[in-house]
């Protein structure tokens, strides 16, 4: 375990990125560098309708079917469903299809251009049945497309009795707030390139955040156990939970043309077909009624929590869980109730994405905070200081907050940062006329790590650490590197703790054929309870050595190399694993939704510096301060990277990305016209931590990953609305929204002047 | 990448007769490919057989007389930001060219691509509105002459026949005394389809307004010069209702369409705004 009086030599340092070398000097081998004999190229032929009937598919003229393999639904060897929570996915359409990116067949031939104009002379005849497109629709249940009511998945959780507040309430203040779809945009599209082998079975390999969720999904599909299976990951160039379950959709289609070829088969998306068809954030809309005292005291959060989920269920169960979770924010209240449904409509399937439900719901109450501060007549940060949770205080599922915790310390840093008081004096000034107009704000908010609730239990991950004859550790899990330095922490963990250097760790990339299954790369729960699970290890291998009388206390990196080659030599492999355990005192209840969400929360700051041109509506930011603690950091370095670009992330959010929807299909699928904001559209990301060693993470980690996901867009709405005094509660927040509201803003004001008169 | 590679023959031209004989057996132009490209990866280019004319000398200058500008119809962008006397005398021109695309765009999209692909938005066209540029067509039958305004007759409809070339941008040279605004406004701050480019010079004679020339762009079917609103200013002074005047006539002429990248409502109110800003500008 780290404590204070051990001097940590490698973490908490900016070592090099493993793969840094591999990278920039291009021999980093990601699936569409993979060539292998014989191999041809997939494509997918997709509905094109948003809900429908399949009548006939038939193939147009002129093309030599002959020498292509073609794969539907009634080729497929197994169960055609895409195992994850829910069994209602098909990797092919049989018969029905429910939104207008819905596979329904595949082509592989030797020639890629040849697959793709193929591809244009499949021809499917439908019968077009009704279709749904938003969370009203779905709700309303007049066409009915999913179970028996549109809705995958409730929950509620309930904390005090809120019913009974209402009567005492000095104030009462509602809101409804919404927010839209996301594209990941990862730099390299979804690929993957799957073998076949009567012998071995399925290999596949490609880009993926999960190797054991692939693994999960392609037994059932071929009827083959766990160890014909074989998933490869390679390098993969981003994800941000795009990654998480649609590989499995992508390599199960590589992985039936290939066995129905007998060759290997390549399937690489185009960034046009990627957008269109992978998973997105899902839009959802909050409604907030909240009873609070003269003195600024929260007694009750009534809040209504609705996930759009597209065609199928997906991960929307668990996206709407942690939203759910986050919804009431880092508030204390004695009487909480949040409500909340993930409903289905004729889209294509919405996913994981950074922050998984928490940036919708966090938007909402950052949003919220604001308006009841207003209508109480306090200022936003004064309403928040006499409602932070501290320590002891208990969350709205019940869960103890028992770390140290000084969100108003926090938030009176993050602000004096900001240089906010000034601020907001000048900007009032400055605002009397012209027209630019400038504000601030800022929001305060946590992210919980790992997986919800018992998830961790469930998941029992493992990780091994084996040493080398020469004297080299290799970690071996099935965690994914993907751009966010996975491979350099792990190993610096297990450097630090074997005592050996940071060189002399390697981190094996995850082969299902090669790795214990630590569980997917996702939830932020990487640093926290993987790397602590390689600490542990280490520390067993360690004490191996130690015993062996191979070592002293004391010793160098040199003279731990040569005991562990040494202890090979003469007893034997040198290979040590943990399992997770849940740390103690950790409860909770899946029916009633209380407990210990979450090992541990990180908490974090945000403020926001904005210009709006009412001349066109435009927002610039001008400063951003990020401030977080997130338990110990790592390698600044890499967590300042995931600080500066999860920023940039959730700009593009709430100022930018806007996926225009046409009959449930995405219309603006091309980079031209989804907006995402470039180095010119962004202000200095000013990044600044608070370090409180987290008892049960590794080294002191809480998860970083997400958090900045979650904070930037209600802090930039509420500097808008401190430049404006407008109150906008959608994002994205576009120039045409601004421009529309000023100008009845202008007109409402000329209508008051007009009477006075 | 969606076209079909072997669907497509792709000759590159040495000399410019070269590239009119091809044109007039019924070849297409192709300069920087910055537009042609974008097409050709959605699978969406028509056009089979294409000549290159980036190579053609003639196409690649800037020349300078005494009484205008001529710029080759295959100059960059790049060529154009860093000009000198474009940048003394034209200095709209080169703002616009900063503007568009990214700075790889620039290093290979042309002016005269820019003209032909005939976009609405394309962001130097309101500029050669209001320095009234002229377009010398060539063609194996001869040259001829037009005003840019007269070039577009509707949405991808041009003045100009599937043997011709265009050879040149020729601007005069009196701007002299003018005062010029341009802005684009566009969904961010690079790499950005405008959703209103708005370009204007007027020249003052005393407070009255002598001369005005007023162009957007991505608020009609074609760039468009503002010839309507230039008459409600004409030889007037600038006043608060004069500006107010104005900004009804522009939202009045311009016929902005909502698409997947803005409104009408938007582009008709930023259009009337920015030229109220020009005119506080003259004030």
């Amino acid at each position: 375990m780290y404590s204070k009086s051990m001097e940590p030599r490698i973490v908490g340092t900016a070592v090099p990125r493993k793969e840094a070398a591999a990278k920039v000097t291009g021999t980093a081998q990601y699936v569409d560098d993979v060539s292998l004999p014989g191999m041809l190229h997939g494509v997918t032929v997709r509905s094109g309708h948003p809900r429908a009937l399949i009548r006939h598919i038939h193939f147009g003229d002129g093309i030599p079917w002959h020498e292509f393999t073609i794969v539907t639904a009634r080729d497929i060897p197994g169960r055609n469903i895409v195992t994850l929570i829910f069994d209602d996915q098909p990797f092919l359409a049989d018969g029905e299809i429910n939104h207008p990116e819905e596979p329904v067949l595949l082509l592989a031939h030797e020639n890629k251009d040849m697959v793709r104009r193929a591809r244009q002379h499949v021809f499917i005849d439908y019968d077009p049945l009704p279709a749904i497109f938003d969370i009203d629709e779905a709700l309303q249940a007049k066409t009915i497309i999913w179970g028996e009511d549109n809705v995958f998945k409730r929950y509620c959780i309930e904390k005090g009795d809120v019913d009974a507040v209402w009567s005492q309430a000095d104030f009462i203040v509602e809101g409804e707030y919404s927010t839209e779809a996301q594209e990941q945009l990862y730099i390299e599209p979804q690929g993957m390139l799957a073998t076949w082998d009567p012998e071995t079975g399925i290999t596949v390999r490609g880009s993926m955040q999960c190797p054991f969720y692939v693994q999960k999904a392609l037994m059932p599909l071929f009827n083959l156990p766990a160890e014909k299976v074989r998933v490869i990951q390679q390098e993969t160039g981003g994800a941000f939970g795009g990654k998480e379950e649609y590989p499995s959709m992508i390599a199960g289609h590589a992985a039936l043309l290939a066995w129905k070829s007998g060759r290997p088969v390549k399937m690489i998306y185009d960034r046009e077909e990627d957008m269109a068809a992978t998973t997105k954030r899902h839009p959802s809309r909050t409604r907030h009624r909240t009873a609070v005292s003269r003195d600024g005291r929260l007694l009750a959060m009534d809040i209504e929590f609705i996930i759009d989920g597209g065609a199928y269920a997906t991960l929307s169960s668990v996206v709407l869980s942690r939203g759910t979770i986050h919804a009431a924010g880092p508030y204390r209240c004695d009487n909480i109730r949040v409500r909340s449904t993930a409903v289905a409509t004729n889209t294509p399937p919405h996913g994981a994405f950074r922050g998984f439900g928490a940036p919708q719901s966090l938007f909402a109450i950052e949003r919220h905070m604001n308006k009841v501060a207003r209508t109480l007549g306090l200022t936003p940060e004064e309403f928040r200081r006499r409602n932070f949770l501290r320590q002891g205080d208990s969350t709205a599922t019940g869960q103890l907050i028992k770390q140290p915790l000084d969100l108003a310390r926090l938030q009176q840093r993050a602000l004096q940062l900001a240089g906010y008081a000034d601020k907001l004096e000048r900007f009032s000034r400055l605002n009397r006329e012209g027209t630019r107009k400038k504000g601030i704000g800022f929001s305060t908010f946590m992210h919980g790590a790992g997986f919800t609730g018992s998830g961790e239990r469930h998941l029992q991950s493992v990780v091994h650490l084996e040493a080398r004859a020469d004297g080299t550790v290799c970690v071996l899990s099935s965690m994914t590197e993907m751009g966010q330095g996975t491979n350099t922490i792990l190993a610096q963990i297990a450097a630090e703790a074997l005592g050996t250097s940071y060189e002399q760790v390697q981190v094996l990339r995850p082969d299902t054929a090669q790795v214990p299954n630590s569980g997917p790369t996702v939830a932020s729960r990487t640093a926290m309870v993987i790397g602590r699970l390689v600490q542990s290890a280490a520390l067993s291998l360690k004490e191996k050595l130690l015993q062996a009388a191979l070592l002293q206390p004391g010793y160098t990196p040199e003279q731990f190399q040569s005991a562990c080659r040494e202890y090979i030599c003469s007893i034997g492999p040198l290979k040590t694993s943990a399992q997770y355990e849940e740390p103690p005192g950790v409860h909770w209840d899946d029916e009633k939704y209380r407990g210990e969400a979450y090992g541990a929360f990180s908490w974090a700051v945000h403020v926001a510096e904005v210009t709006v041109d009412t001349v066109t509506g435009e927002i610039q930011l001008d400063d951003f301060v990020a401030l977080q603690e997130v338990g110990r950091v790592l390698n600044p370095v890499l967590a300042r990277g995931q600080i500066e670009g999860g920023v940039a992330q959730a700009i593009g959010y709430a100022l930018y990305e806007k996926v225009v929807w046409r009959d449930g299909g995405m219309a603006n699928n091309q980079m031209t016209n989804y907006i995402m904001p470039t180095a010119m559209d962004l202000p200095p990301i000013r990044v600044y931590f608070e370090e409180i060693p987290y008892e049960h993470g590794a080294m002191g980690a809480k998860g970083i990953g997400e958090l900045p996901m979650d904070g930037p867009a209600p802090a930039i709405l509420n500097a808008v609305e401190n430049a404006l005094g407008i109150s906008f509660c959608h994002i994205p927040l576009l120039p045409e929204d601004v421009l529309s509201e000023l100008s009845v803003a202008r007109e409402a004001a000329l209508d008051l002047a007009g009477s006075v008169v | 990448m969606r076209s079909f590679v072997p669907d497509y023959e792709l000759v590159v031209a040495a000399r410019l007769n070269d590239a009119l004989d091809m044109l007039a057996e019924g070849w297409r132009p192709i300069a920087g490919g910055t537009d042609l490209m974008v097409l050709f990866n959605a699978g969406k280019l028509p056009y089979r057989k294409l000549v290159s004319i980036r190579r053609v000398k003639e196409l690649s200058s800037i020349e300078e007389s005494e009484t205008e500008i001529s710029i080759g119809a295959a100059v960059t962008y790049t060529h154009i930001r860093q000009h000198p006397v474009l940048r003394q005398e034209f200095p709209l021109l080169c703002s616009a060219a900063s503007w568009t695309g990214s700075i790889a765009n620039q290093n290979r999209g042309t002016l005269g691509g820019n003209i032909i692909n005939a976009s609405p938005a394309a962001d130097s066209s309101p500029v050669l509105l209001v320095y009234d540029a002229e377009l010398e067509l060539i063609s194996l039958r001869g040259t001829r002459r037009i005003p840019y305004c007269d070039f577009h007759l509707g949405y991808k409809k041009m003045q100009i026949r599937d043997d011709e070339l265009l050879r040149s941008i020729h601007l005069p040279r009196k701007t002299e005394n003018r005062r010029s605004y341009i802005r684009k406004v566009g969904p961010r701050q690079a790499q950005a389809i405008s959703k209103v480019c708005f370009a204007a010079t007027a020249r003052l004679r005393g407070s009255a307004i002598d001369e005005v020339r007023i162009a957007a762009g991505s608020v009609a079917p074609v760039p468009l010069r503002c010839h309507a609103t230039e008459s409600v200013l004409r030889g007037q002074s600038i006043s608060p209702d004069l500006i107010e005047t104005a900004a009804n006539a522009i939202a009045a002429e311009v016929q902005p369409i909502t698409d997947i990248r803005s409104t009408r409502d938007y582009r008709r109110a930023v259009t009337a705004n920015l030229l109220k800003q020009f005119l506080q500008t003259l004030a």
